[in-house]
């Protein structure tokens, strides 16, 4: 029921929109979001072709509770081929977009083919139509979602764009929705930009009904109650209180994973965000909630107005998304930097050019250790000094690589092709392609597991290893909680929910909503089902696109040199160990291939 | 005793859950474009501050209605809409100085709060209390008692 049961396609070649109906039955096997996106991917593509090419297809794909008013509805993923990795892309984002695209009526947008010009994709309750972009193509994101609302006089759009990253190649560009929610990863960004396709912008005007509503309102309080006992201080803190617990436990990857703890980390933690300096400055101004959100994590911050990024520059004397823990450590402990204006400044410039922080961050500790290795030099940097700690490279680079100027079209390569290019592979902390996320794989063993596995490549939200981690840092019998919890993950990811409720709401009440919500009979035994065959078809899309079970692995770095301090002391990641037991318990075979037998069991054969 | 929906945007996050309550309650579906109330941000959603019918005691919508489809509830002192006598002319809508009756193009009516029979379900839905349902004589008072807290530090540091 809360399917709306459409699906919009739109080839740009041919500047065709065409609505066509949802098919159920892929439904009921994917759920939504992630896992329906995904399966709509793999029946419309080649997982061979080039992910910039007209022949990719980039799907936005939002959940059955998407729009409903189950906490945290707000969720919609992108779904393509990524250009970082040549992997399944999957990227997921908060903010409004998503449920708007859900009440103009489709579940899922799927784009094909190439325009020949720069369009936008706008769609106005049931009017919809490719409009020209040449006066919004080279505009920020900010300047875009201003200019489509002030264009069709209509400030009810809510718009999902690229920045001048994702059109100029930037390969970890992001979509971003609502100014600073973003579908950040992967660079699904730079598969929008490579068709010419702008933005999307949506005003929806048609409801979301449920199947059991009075069930489904009753079902739906009692989560959000539960929530609320269980936020694990989101509200407060936002996701940045996890900069504490890695420094103390000594897994926060500082100076490009040299290290494992940052002597600066309380200048850029959650607490340093909520102080008030000597000025009557403070970092923070408020929280805020995505769509449907009663956690509200996101941050509100803004700059002091004398820090030297902004002293003459009154454009930013504004409010806006203010750090995460992964922004606070990309911009933080991984390249050494302490500023915590500096690092705002930062984020504010991802979202306003449309870049992954992370991928953004992780690349640019990559060049900070060329740099000091001395195998770049200023000659390279545009006359910039990238040293470790370098609050000012850190924020000129942001802007150089966001406009593709000078080294910032080096940076903007990611960090596996930068040190390719300069010959020190090894320095790339990749895996896949894609840039590792706050959490070091030596003290935090089964999250190596998860980061090696990765379908989409190095990332921390697609399993949910920490507690098994931080009770037991050896890599024993981390496999089985990898995958339970990847399997797991992929439900929440095809939900229409946020992963941030999974402290509180595990497969019963996920199975609670949806059952209350959907057709179906949802119980949280199809549920995980759902979740394992989901995670299966992404393993059989990058199989089909050419990636092995050597692609399974991390950079020698956290394989062999030992964890220099923190309470992983002399460890290093026991992939070699973890990894067949993990291939063993999916019913893989040893070169990490679904048996047939596994496949039928997931109706997958 | 005469109540009316409080207002504190700073309580705010911007989650939307009242205008999710107000669509579902009033057309037993999720959709913000029939809600009653609505959120508006500023800043990059540095505030958030929802908006709705305040209930003014002599209405300019009530007044302008040529067909008297609309009439206070002596009760709630809700003005409300009679969906037969509606004729969906708009003039209230041109009347309201702040806009908050609406045109709803797929009944032809006009839509506006009727305070849900006395149980507002944006203030039920609240995740913050930012909007709750008071004594209207006494809105301010959460407000004066905060100051006071202020000036009491003066009084006795």
């Amino acid at each position: 029921m809360s399917w709306q049961g459409r699906v919009l396609r739109v080839n740009l070649t041919r500047g065709e929109v065409t609505p066509e109906p949802l098919n159920m039955e892929w439904a009921k096997d994917y759920i939504g979001e992630r896992g329906l996106g995904t399966k709509y991917l793999w029946e419309n593509m080649d997982p061979k072709v080039d992910a910039m090419s007209p022949d990719n297809v980039l799907i936005f794909a939002t959940g059955p509770l998407t729009g409903t008013n189950a906490s945290t509805s707000g969720r919609y993923a992108v779904l393509t081929k990524g250009p970082l990795t040549g992997a399944i892309a999957c990227s997921n984002s908060g903010g409004k977009f998503g449920a708007e695209l859900k009440y103009a009526g489709y579940d899922l947008l799927i784009v094909e083919g190439c325009s020949e010009k720069p369009v936008y994709l706008l769609i106005e309750g049931d009017e919809i139509s490719l409009q020209s972009a040449e006066k919004i193509w080279g505009k920020t994101v900010w300047e875009t979602d201003e200019w489509i609302k002030k264009q069709h006089h209509n400030p009810m759009l809510k718009i999902a764009t690229i920045g001048v990253a994702g059109e100029r190649g930037v390969r970890y560009a992001a979509i971003v929705n609502d100014l600073h929610r973003a579908a950040g990863r992967s660079g699904v960004g730079s598969v929008m930009g490579s068709k010419n396709l702008k933005a999307v912008a949506v005003r929806g005007t048609h409801g979301v009904k449920v199947k059991d509503p009075k069930r489904f309102m009753q079902v739906t309080n009692e989560m959000k109650n539960l929530l609320a006992k269980d936020d694990g201080g989101l509200a407060k803190y936002g996701t940045n209180a996890m900069m504490d617990t890695m420094q103390e436990f000594g897994g926060l990857p500082t100076r490009n994973f040299q290290e494992v703890q940052f002597a600066g980390y309380d200048k850029v933690d959650a607490k340093a965000m909520l102080k008030t300096d000597e000025t009557g400055h403070r970092n923070l101004i408020t929280n805020k909630a995505c769509f449907g959100c009663t956690i509200a994590c996101g941050r509100i911050a803004h700059i002091h107005k004398d820090h030297f990024t902004i002293q003459n520059r009154k454009e930013y004397w504004h409010a806006s998304g203010g750090l995460e823990y992964e922004t606070a450590f990309a911009f933080g402990p991984v390249i050494g930097v302490d500023d915590i204006d500096a690092c705002t400044f930062a984020g504010y410039l991802m979202n306003e050019h449309g870049m992954d922080p992370i991928s953004f961050g992780v690349t640019l500790a990559a060049a900070m250790e060329l740099f000091e290795m001395g195998v770049i030099t200023t000659d390279d940097t545009d006359g910039v000094p990238l040293n470790f700690g370098n609050a000012e490279a850190l924020t000129v680079m942001s802007e150089k690589t966001g406009k593709q100027e000078g080294f910032g079209q080096v940076l903007g390569l990611g960090s596996r092709l930068m040190c390719q290019k300069y010959g020190h592979p090894e320095l790339s902390m990749t895996v896949k392609g894609q840039e590792f996320a706050g959490y070091d794989s030596r003290a935090l063993q089964g999250m190596g597991l998860g980061y090696a596995t990765g379908n989409r490549g190095a990332c921390h939200l697609k399993h949910d290893t920490f507690e098994v981690d931080m009770d037991d840092q050896s890599g024993e019998g981390k496999a089985e909680p990898c995958k339970a919890s990847q399997d797991w993950t992929a439900v929440v990811d095809s939900s229409g929910l946020c992963v941030f409720t999974m402290g509180a709401w595990g497969a019963p009440e996920f199975a609670a909503q949806l059952d209350a919500d959907c057709e179906g009979e949802w119980t949280p035994e199809r549920l995980l089902e759902s979740g394992e065959r989901i995670w299966n078809l992404e393993r059989m899309f990058n199989l089909a696109a050419g990636l092995t079970c050597a692609d399974d692995t991390l950079p020698e770095r956290l394989l062999k040199d030992p964890a220099p301090s923190g309470t992983a002391k002399g460890r290093v990641n026991e992939l070699d160990k973890m990894l067949p037991e993990y291939y063993s318990l999916r019913g893989w075979t040893e070169q990490g291939e679904p048996t047939p037998q596994t496949l039928t069991r997931l109706g997958l054969g | 005793m005469h109540r009316s929906l409080h207002i504190e945007p700073s309580l705010c996050t911007g989650c939307l859950q009242c205008e999710l309550a107000c669509s579902f309650e009033h057309e037993g579906e999720f959709n913000p474009a029939r809600s009653r109330i609505r959120v508006f941000e500023f800043e990059h959603g540095k505030t958030s501050v929802p908006y709705t019918c305040t209930q003014c005691v002599e209405a300019w919508c009530l007044k302008a209605c040529p067909t008297g489809a609309i009439y206070m509830d002596s009760d709630l002192g809700a003005k409300l809409v009679s969906a037969q006598a509606c004729v969906g002319c708009k003039a209230c809508t041109t009347a309201c100085p702040f806009g908050t009756i609406e045109f709803n193009p797929f009944s032809g009516k006009v839509d506006k709060c009727d305070l849900c029979n006395g149980d507002p379900q944006c203030v039920a839905a609240c995740p913050t209390d930012a909007i709750t349902y008071l004594d209207a004589g006494a809105t301010g008072v959460g407000r004066m008692q905060a100051f006071a807290e202020q000036t009491a530090k003066g009084v006795s540091p």
